[in-house]
C-alpha cells in the first residue's frame, strides 16, 4: 500500500507486506525452528502456509512479513542461516501469483430474506457453497488475498458465524 | 560391521579426530559411557555440566579444534545451556552429546526428560534429535561439519537411550565410514572466497582513505587469518584495533596496534575509530559494546565489512562495501587487489593521521595509581607483574567483569589464541573451566585463569576436576569483596547507592577452599609479595594453584564509555581529565 491520505478517523498503518517463499527439509521440528527464529529476532509473521512440495523430502513455507516492522534483508539472511532451510526467494506482489483460501459460515436466518442476495454474491466472487442447512451456509473462496478481504467485508452484512483463512501461498508469475 | 548405537557413537567421535571429551554420566547416557572404557578417548569427569561446556570452549579457543561435551538428559542438558549460549555468541565450535529418554518415552514427562532440542534451539548453530541408531555416524559427522565450518558454533546431538542401549534391539546398526559424501545437508553452504568485484571496490576505497582504521574482530581468529591480517596492515600501513574477541590476532607490541576499542577500550583505539574516514571491519560484528550509541559511532567513516556470516553484513551498521567470505581468503584477495593497484606506493600520505594517533597515545595511555603502603593491591599492578613474569605465549582466560577488562587492557597479547574469554554472553564463571579446557588442549603451555571473586564462586568446583585429572592450571583470583563491575556502575550511575554487590573478603576463605579442592593456594596482600608468589606458582606443575590477590574494592575501570552514550563521550581516568 502506498502512502495514501488516511480516511477520516482512521490512521492507516504503514504496512508493506512481502512474501517470502522458503524450501525447507521436510523433517520434524523445522517449522518450530523457523517460528522460533522469527520470535527471537523480533520479526512479525503476518501469514504462514506450510505443505510438502512435489518432492516429499522438502516442504514449502510461504510467509508474509510486514517489512515496516522488520528489515526484509535481515529476515531473509537469518532464515538462510537455518541449516534446514534449503532455498529462499522473495516474491514481490507485482511478480507473483498469490492465492489464499477462505472457509466461512454465514448465518442465513439472520440475513432474513437475503438468501438470494447471498447466492448472487457467491456467484460474483466465484465462491462455492460447500454446505448448507436451514439457518447457515458454508462458503469457500480461493483468490487473491485482497479479494478475500473484499468478500469478507461484503459477508459481514449477512453475519459471519465462523471464518478461517489459510494464509497465502505464492509462485513467481511466468516470464517474471 | 554390526555394532550397537553406543559403540557407533564412540567410534564416530574417534573418527572425527576427538581426543578428549568433557562430561558427566547419568541415566540416559549410561550406555554410551560403557564403550568409553575401551576407547582411546580421554574423558574428563567434570563436577557440573556447565563446567564441561566451558572446558570444551576453552579447548576449542586454544586449539582451533572442536570441543566435545557428553552429558545426560534433563538437568544435565539444562545445566549446559549457559555454555552453549556462550559458545553461540562467541562462535566457538563445540559438539555436545546429550542423553535423552528412550524414543517412545519422549513427550511423556519421563524421569529426567526435557525437550533438549527445543530448549537449545535458540542457543546452538544447529541441533539434532537422532531417532535411529543407523543414523549415528552420519549425524555425528554432520554435527562436526556444521560446528567447524562457516561461522563456527555449538551443535547439539540428542540421543535417546534405546538407540544406544545394547539390550534394546533398536540399538542395532551396521557401521559405515562417516565421510563428507554421506552428509544430508542440502541447505548448508558455508561461504568461502569473497566476490572479486567487491574486493576490488574495497581496495579502491582503501587507496583513497585518509584516516583508515582496521577493525579486527574475533572472526580473524576463527578464520586463522592472523598472518593475512599482518600482511594487509603492513602493506597499507594502517593502524589496527583488536576487539575483546580478537585480542592477540595482531600483536599488541606492533607499532600499528592501537589495542582494544569499546566501552573499556583504550582512548586511542576508541577515538581513532570515531575520527576515522574508513573502517575496515574484518570478522567483527559492530557489537554495542564496541560502537557505543550507534548514531554517534564513527560518524564520518565509510565502512568495508568482511564477514563469513551474511547476516552480519548490514545488521547493525550499513556498510559501503560488504564482502561475504572467510576472512583468511578475503584478506588474501584484498592484499592481492591492493598490490595490483599499486601496493604501498598507491596509498595516500597519511603522516598527519599517524601523528594525530601518536598524540593520543602519548596523552592518554592506560594509567592507574599504585597503592599506598598498607592499602590493598591494585589489580592493574598485579596483572602487569603477572604479564612480565610469564612466558609471552601464556594462555590467559578470564571471567567477566572488571578483572576481565583489566586483563584485556594490561596484558600484552603478542600471539593469537592466547586470550580466552566470554565476550558476547558475558558469562561469569567462565575462567576456571575454560582454563582447564585450554590446558588439556595445550598441555605444554602455561595457562593462567584471571578471575574475580564473584566469578570464582560460580564454577570453582571445577578445580576439583583439575586436581583429580592433574591439569595444572593457575588461577589469579582478584578478591575485592564485590561484584566489582556492578559496584562501579552503581557508583557512577546510581549515585553510589550500592545494592546487593558486597560479597566479603573473608567468607569464603579462598585459600582453605582451594586447598580443600587439592590446589596449592596462597594469599597475597602487598605489592612486594606479588612477584614471589607468582614465581612460586609458576614452578608448580603437578597440580592447580590459586593465588588470592586481596584487591582494592574501590578501583574503577577506565577509560569508560557510559552505556548508551557516544564513543566521543569517553570518560578517561580522573588523573587525565
Amino acid at each position: 500500500m502506498t502512502a495514501a491520505a488516511p480516511a477520516a478517523g482512521h490512521a492507516a498503518p504503514a504496512r508493506r507486506f512481502h512474501t517470502i517463499v522458503t524450501t525447507v527439509e521436510n523433517k520434524p521440528g523445522v517449522l518450530a525452528r523457523v517460528a522460533s527464529l522469527f520470535a527471537r529476532r523480533g520479526f512479525n509473521i503476518e501469514s504462514l502456509a506450510v505443505a510438502p512440495t512435489a518432492d516429499e523430502r522438502f516442504s514449502r513455507i510461504t510467509f508474509t512479513v510486514d517489512v515496516a516492522s522488520s528489515s526484509l534483508e535481515q529476515v531473509v539472511k537469518q532464515l538462510d542461516k537455518l541449516i534446514n532451510v534449503v532455498e529462499i526467494s522473495e516474491l514481490s506482489p507485482a511478480e507473483s501469483v498469490e492465492r489464499e483460501l477462505m472457509l466461512v459460515t454465514v448465518d442465513v436466518d439472520a440475513a432474513g430474506g437475503r438468501r438470494h442476495e447471498l447466492l448472487e454474491l457467491v456467484d460474483d466472487f466465484r465462491a462455492y457453497v460447500l454446505d448448507a442447512d436451514q439457518s447457515q451456509m458454508m462458503l469457500s473462496l480461493a483468490a487473491r488475498p485482497a479479494r478475500l478481504d473484499e468478500f469478507e467485508e461484503r459477508l459481514r452484512d449477512f453475519g459471519i458465524v465462523q471464518l478461517q483463512r489459510t494464509g497465502r501461498v505464492a509462485l513467481p508469475s511466468l516470464g517474471s | 560391521m554390526d555394532m550397537n548405537g553406543g559403540q557407533a557413537l564412540v567410534k564416530a567421535l574417534e573418527c572425527e579426530g576427538t581426543e578428549v571429551v568433557f562430561g558427566l554420566p547419568g541415566g540416559a547416557i549410561l550406555p554410551v559411557y560403557d564403550p568409553i572404557i575401551e576407547s582411546p578417548l580421554r574423558h574428563i569427569l567434570v563436577r557440573h555440566e556447565q563446567g564441561a561446556g566451558h572446558m570444551a570452549e576453552g579447548y576449542a579457543h586454544a586449539t582451533g579444534r572442536p570441543g566435545v561435551v557428553m552429558i545426560t538428559s534433563g538437568p544435565g542438558a539444562t545445566n549446559v545451556v549457559t555454555a552453549l549460549c556462550d559458545a553461540y555468541m562467541d562462535s566457538v565450535p563445540v559438539v555436545c552429546i546429550t542423553g535423552q529418554v528412550p524414543y517412545a518415552a519422549i513427550g511423556t514427562d519421563a524421569f529426567q526428560e526435557c525437550d533438549t532440542t527445543g530448549i537449545t534451539m535458540a542457543v546452538t548453530k544447529h541441533n539434532f534429535l537422532v531417532t535411529e541408531a543407523q543414523d549415528i555416524p552420519r549425524i555425528i559427522h554432520e554435527a562436526f561439519h556444521i560446528a567447524t565450518t562457516g561461522r563456527p558454533g555449538p551443535v547439539l546431538v540428542d540421543i535417546p537411550k534405546d538407540i544406544v542401549d545394547p539390550r534394546n534391539p533398536r540399538s542395532a546398526m551396521t557401521w559405515y565410514e562417516p565421510t563428507d559424501d554421506i552428509m544430508e545437508l542440502p541447505g548448508y553452504r558455508p561461504a568461502t572466497a569473497g566476490d572479486p568485484e567487491l574486493v576490488r571496490a574495497a581496495a579502491e576505497m582503501i587507496c583513497t582513505a585518509e584516516r583508515p582504521v582496521i577493525y579486527a574482530g574475533g572472526g580473524i581468529l576463527k578464520a586463522r587469518a592472523a598472518a593475512e591480517l599482518m600482511a594487509l596492515a603492513e602493506l597499507i600501513d594502517v593502524p589496527v584495533v583488536t576487539t575483546l574477541m580478537a585480542r592477540g590476532c595482531f600483536p599488541d607490541s606492533h607499532e600499528l596496534c592501537l589495542g582494544m576499542p569499546g566501552m573499556h577500550g583504550n582512548y586511542t583505539a576508541v577515538t581513532a575509530m570515531q575520527s576515522s574516514d574508513l573502517l575496515i571491519a574484518l570478522g567483527a560484528r559492530f557489537d554495542d559494546r564496541v560502537t557505543g550509541r550507534l548514531d554517534g559511532f564513527a560518524p564520518d567513516a565509510k565502512v568495508i565489512h568482511v564477514d563469513i556470516d551474511a547476516a552480519e553484513l548490514g545488521k547493525v551498521r550499513v556498510p559501503d562495501v560488504a564482502v561475504r567470505g572467510d576472512c583468511k581468503l578475503v584478506i588474501a584477495e584484498l592484499v592481492e587487489a591492493l598490490r595490483a593497484c599499486g601496493g604501498a606506493g598507491a596509498q595516500p600520505d597519511r603522516r598527519a593521521w599517524r601523528s594525530t594517533i601518536s598524540g593520543w597515545q602519548e596523552r592518554y595511555p592506560l594509567v592507574y595509581e599504585q597503592s599506598e603502603p598498607g592499602e590493598l593491591l591494585k589489580p592493574q599492578y598485579v596483572l602487569e607483574v603477572l604479564r612480565d613474569s610469564t612466558p609471552d605465549d601464556t594462555i590467559v582466560t578470564s571471567g567477566v567483569g572488571q578483572h576481565q577488562m583489566w586483563a584485556s587492557q594490561y596484558w600484552r597479547f603478542d600471539h593469537p589464541y592466547t586470550w580466552i574469554n566470554s565476550g558476547g554472553l558475558g558469562t561469569m564463571g567462565f575462567s576456571v573451566p575454560a582454563a582447564i579446557g585450554a590446558k588439556v588442549g595445550m598441555p605444554d603451555r602455561m595457562v593462567w585463569a584471571v578471575d574475580g571473586d564473584g566469578c570464582f564462586q560460580m564454577t570453582a568446583q571445577e578445580l576439583v576436576t583439575a586436581s583429580m585429572e592433574r591439569i595444572p592450571i593457575k588461577v589469579a583470583l582478584f578478591n575485592n569483596a564485590y561484584l566489582g563491575m556492578v559496584r562501579q556502575w552503581q557508583e557512577m550511575f546510581y549515585e553510589e547507592r550500592y545494592s546487593e554487590v558486597y560479597l566479603s573478603y573473608e567468607i569464603p576463605d579462598y585459600v582453605k577452599w582451594a586447598e580443600a579442592m587439592g590446589c596449592v593456594a596462597l594469599r597475597v596482600e602487598s605489592p612486594e609479595e606479588v612477584a614471589p608468589a607468582i614465581a612460586k606458582a609458576n614452578e608448580i606443575d603437578d597440580r592447580p594453584v590459586v593465588l588470592e590477590f586481596r584487591s582494592s574494592a574501590g578501583e574503577n575501570v577506565y577509560p569508560m564509555v557510559p552505556a548508551g552514550q557516544s564513543n566521543s563521550d569517553i570518560v578517561v581516568d580522573p588523573s587525565q581529565r
